[in-house]
């Protein structure tokens, strides 16, 4: 009964075949074999005899009379430790030139977590960027997007991170990558001696559509299993709009009814199947998810960023090529910056009420307006904490960070400017200021 | 009763056609075997065509294949109603998910259901019917205690017309599932009464002599809510806002201080992290009107967003329900809907799979029927024997873009009773809660008088008015009167509509403090007021601001209460101009 060959294609419309089968299961996994090559495929739908299968290579080539054989199991991914430093393709071959790995082969896009076993995030991930650890800090099991307009050095941010941040392996999903970023992050990981705890997962804008969709389940999936072995866990995903992109398009060919700019109405459920793959298991490892999410045109309003934003836990959003401090939120800092050092959360808070101060001077002085003392303090901080604090290729710890911030404002400000409680004037204030 | 067994001719999704040969019921619920083994789907019907039926199945339908079995039950898709539910946690489908953890681990394993209310606990029954009793539907047969409430023990809902009460078992132990009553009509027909009842999730219970007009409030303790937008029992309103702007802190503060007898949170398509928050933090809370842990008077339905989004649908439905039988009881239940935009996308997504013609954003046609008749469960009613039960039901909604222009948003608004708008504006000048004062509305009546209400509200609307012209002509080109109405209606924003819900103190403020305050705020407003510059008005008010801030965070009526009051009102005489 199995390994059964279909010769005769009904259908071929984009991405998906539709062929004559019985005993075929939902989600099952079939082989097409045509004159121009062998390819994966899935199946999406049944109806009564016909068979609905996304080819994972795309319909180019597939012949009318090419043949498909059905494998009787659903997508799995192989899960072992030699995945460690290698690259492979969204549905699993080796990308490098490596060997392929077909040891203990593991389910992908897995049951949810049962929220009644999560437990409160508690432990902070330290990036070494100001910008993050102090203003807005990455939490252990945290799932953040970088919301960016493309041309802006996201990838370059998510490899900074990567490097920096204390986990014990790295996954890196990579979605409609330029293949020169794949070199990119490969060579980056490469020289900084990361890639032994580092495994990618890739699909360039040149591979076929389909296999952009299995990326994020591969990656997390395997996420997953390290996390259950009790490592801690960072899954770096770019591009999500690639992915939502390629969703789209899958949905259309399908004949489904779009809802908002084409995209389809599950769009929401989707992504949100994925990021709530964060997670932090009580009692073994975690989770922690950091997406890029490219916003067309700068929209923040636009489908993917928004649907994004309702599913994640604040976001990073990256303009001019630094975070901005508006905009950029962390839903779950104060669950450990009361934590970290007790003028933490004075400084986040004073230092982005100021920088807002000296915005608005900013204004002022651009509309023609005289600057008073006060003025010309700011002005004299704005620049100081762009250049110190705002720029992403700094890497301090937090607390040298914390240091540093109190030098700006010892340099630019009276204590009693500041508004900051005297208790912690009187312990951080630099002396020689 | 035979099997009625059907079979799969197609799968789509979470989308089923099953080909059946005996009747089956719309809305009724089946099992979907996967190929031959144990493990089976639960499923509903949700069209029926010829004898072709499509069903949603509430899991992940890989590994169906066509030709499978679908065993159909025969009955509705429905909750089981007694003692138990309080303190719990629920799926969608109420699945009691720490009893799931236990036996499934981290994960959820679907085609697992377990009982919703525990069969082995035993509970002290107190009979209060007795033989020979003329009862109806809803009526009490007897009570037993669940934490801090006398839960009752009620007649089948869907009990027709008079029965007599043929016997009662006496006081004692017993778990859901005995007998404690047996019931007879004039005809003969018998029927047996269990502690527990099962009841469709999608059909109100009616058992009540009538419904009234909700004018009573419900406090929140929130200033904003209960002076200028305020709720009230039996009420319904909305919350909706883009990401980021406070919904779900909104909730949680509701949740935490509402002054009604218990609160269900139905955590419909939401981040699990929240929901985690409130099960691992309500029961480190105590209640201040009870004394005794939050989590005793709550019930949570969790269905997240990457949970199966058919179950999602269902939460709601869930949720009300469970709402409206501790309504039988007598209670004031508050059910906060969190958020009903992921709900509505479920009956989107579904829709699509059924191929029906969209509406608007390809939200279904019935979008707004739908939406109107889950609010319309929510009210407050005299029961039979004329205790009064309200269900209040509060939604949070998640607008694509922010932009309230959109369905959802839309047919919510036509059906609640108050709207508390969430403004982009205002969360990021970090104004909390970010309930917008000028869109905003209620139709309940405040718990200050509507007049003084009234005034504060055109304060701030001139105020706002004069802020906007301001930023065309500067400080320069706006008279000092202008001026200083701008700086009143700023005054009130910043000590009165925003609330420091990390303050012990200012995050509840009893209904008695907010008169009292508002009182002394509006006598301020009303005072004329002479300043040499506006230099001078504005260092005043920033001055007020600040002290007002230390008052709302001192105890009422404290010592230090009453003395930042006089010290307050001592400023004011200084600046009073009594000229005229």
């Amino acid at each position: 009964m199995q390994n059964k060959v279909y010769h005769r294609i009904e259908q071929i419309a984009g991405n998906v075949i539709v062929v004559k089968a019985d005993d075929v299961m939902n989600g099952e996994l079939a082989q097409v074999d045509s004159n121009h090559g062998v390819s994966l495929a899935q199946v999406i739908r049944l109806s009564g005899e016909e068979v609905y299968l996304q080819v994972f290579a795309g319909g180019r080539g597939v012949g009318t009379d090419s043949k498909v054989r059905f494998l009787g199991r659903t997508m799995q991914i192989p899960f072992s430790e030699n995945l460690l430093g290698r690259v492979f393709t969204g549905s699993g071959e080796p990308r490098d030139k490596g060997p392929k790995i077909t040891e203990n082969m593991i389910e992908i896009g897995g049951p949810s977590v049962n929220p009644a076993k999560r437990i409160i995030p508690r432990n902070m991930v330290r990036t070494g960027i100001p910008m993050i650890d102090v203003f807005n800090t990455l939490v252990e099991s945290q799932k953040l997007p970088i919301f960016s307009v493309a041309g802006e050095p996201y990838n370059e941010l998510l490899a900074q991170i990567a490097l920096q941040a204390e986990v014990d392996v790295i996954i890196l999903g990579g979605m409609g990558l330029k293949h020169d970023d794949y070199l990119f992050f490969r060579d980056k990981l490469d020289e900084s001696g990361a890639l032994s705890r580092t495994v990618m997962f890739v699909h360039t804008a040149s591979d076929p559509t389909v296999e952009c969709l299995l990326v994020p389940d591969v990656s997390l999936a395997v996420a997953e299993k390290y996390a259950l072995e009790d490592k801690r866990v960072l899954v770096l995903l770019t591009d999500m709009t690639n992915f939502a992109d390629s969703m789209k398009e899958v949905a259309i060919t399908m004949e489904q009814i779009p809802s908002n700019r084409g995209y389809p109405g599950d769009l929401y459920s989707q992504l949100a199947a994925r990021y709530e793959k964060a997670v932090d298991f009580e009692g073994s490892g975690s989770i922690t998810v950091l997406a890029v999410t490219t916003m067309p045109g700068d929209d923040v309003t636009h489908p993917v960023p928004d649907n994004t934003g309702y599913i994640t836990e604040g976001q990073f959003y990256l303009k001019n090529g630094r975070i901005e401090p508006f905009g950029s939120l962390s839903r779950l800092k104060q669950q450990v910056n009361d934590r970290t050092r007790e003028d933490h959360r004075t400084i986040m808070d004073t230092m982005i009420q100021l920088y807002a101060s000296y915005k608005e001077t900013l204004e002022k002085q651009s509309m023609g307006f005289r600057m008073s003392d006060w003025d010309r303090k700011l002005l004299k901080y704005g620049e100081q904490f762009e250049a110190q604090m705002m720029d992403i290729t700094v890497n301090t710890p937090l607390e040298e960070a914390l240091d540093n911030g109190w030098k700006i404002l010892g340099d630019c400000f009276e204590p009693a400017e500041t508004g900051i409680a005297s208790k912690y004037t009187d312990k951080f204030w630099p002396s020689n200021a | 009763m035979s099997e009625n067994i059907g079979k799969i001719t197609g799968v789509n999704g979470n989308l089923l056609k099953v080909e059946f040969e005996k009747p089956v019921i719309q809305n009724e619920v089946a099992y979907a075997r996967v190929g031959s083994s144990d493990l089976k789907l639960k499923a509903e019907v949700i069209r029926v065509r010829g004898n072709s039926a499509e069903l949603q199945v509430f899991e992940d339908t890989v590994g169906l294949k066509v030709g499978d079995s679908v065993e159909f039950t025969g009955s509705l898709l429905s909750v089981e109603l007694g003692p138990g539910l309080l303190t719990q946690v629920f799926d969608g489908l109420q699945n009691p998910l720490p009893a799931l953890a236990e036996q499934c681990g981290f994960f959820l394993q679907r085609g697992t259901y377990l009982d919703p209310l525990p069969r082995s606990t035993k509970w002290a029954y107190t009979p209060v019917a007795k033989v020979g009793d003329t009862v109806i539907a809803g009526d009490t047969l007897g009570t037993v205690p669940e934490g801090m409430f006398e839960h009752r023990i009620m007649t089948p809902f869907n009990l027709r017309g008079k029965w007599t009460v043929d016997s009662v078992k006496e006081a004692g132990e017993y778990t859901v599932d005995e007998i404690i009553a047996t019931l007879k009509d004039d005809k003969g027909n018998t029927r047996e009464c269990k502690i527990m009842q099962v009841w469709p999730v999608k059909m109100p219970i009616k058992c009540y002599a009538e419904r009234l007009r909700p004018t009573e409030s419900m406090a929140s303790k929130m200033r904003t809510i209960d002076t200028f937008f305020p709720v009230a029992k039996g009420g319904t309103f909305c919350v909706p806002g883009p990401f980021g702007a406070g919904k779900t802190v909104l909730q949680q503060i509701m949740s935490r201080h509402a002054e009604v007898d218990i609160v269900i949170i139905a955590a419909c398509g939401e981040r699990a992290g929240e929901v985690v928050e409130t099960l691992r933090e309500f029961p480190e809370l105590t209640d201040p009107r009870t004394g005794k842990s939050l989590m005793e008077r709550t019930l949570i339905i969790c269905n997240t967003s990457s949970m199966p989004v058919a179950a999602r649908e269902a939460s709601v439905y869930t949720g009300v329900t469970l709402a409206e039988y501790y309504r039988q009881m007598g209670l004031d239940v508050l059910l906060l809907a969190d958020s009903t935009s992921r709900w509505a996308q479920a009956l989107r997504e579904m829709s699509g799979r059924l191929e029906e013609i969209p509406g608007e954003e390809a939200f279904p046609a019935y979008l707004e029927s739908v939406i109107a008749s889950f609010y319309e469960r929510g009210g407050a009613v005299r029961l039979n024997d004329g205790t009064i039960g309200t269900v209040t039901i509060g939604g949070t909604v998640s607008p694509a873009g922010g932009n309230f222009e959109e369905p959802v948003t839309q047919a919510t608004l036509k059906v609640v009773g108050a709207f508390h708008g969430l403004s982009r504006a205002r969360s990021d000048a970090r104004r909390y809660p970010a309930i917008d004062p000028l869109d905003s509305w209620s139709k309940y009546p405040s718990v200050v008088d509507a007049e003084k209400v009234a005034k504060a509200r055109r304060v701030l609307r001139d105020g706002a008015e004069v802020g906007q012209m301001m930023k065309v002509v500067g400080e320069e080109g706006t008279s000092i009167d202008d001026f200083i109405l701008y700086l009143k209606s700023e005054y009130i924003d910043a000590t009165y509509l925003q609330q420091n819900a990390f303050n012990e103190t200012d995050a509840a403020n009893s209904v008695e403090r907010q008169e009292y305050v508002f009182s002394k705020l509006l006598n301020l407003l009303e005072t004329k007021m002479k300043f040499k510059d506006k230099g001078a008005a504005r260092s005043f008010f920033q001055q007020l601001t600040q002290t007002c801030r230390d008052w709302n965070n001192s105890e009422f009526q404290s010592d230090e209460f009453n003395k930042i009051e006089e010290q307050m009102t001592k400023v004011l005489v200084e600046v009073s101009d009594y000229a005229e």
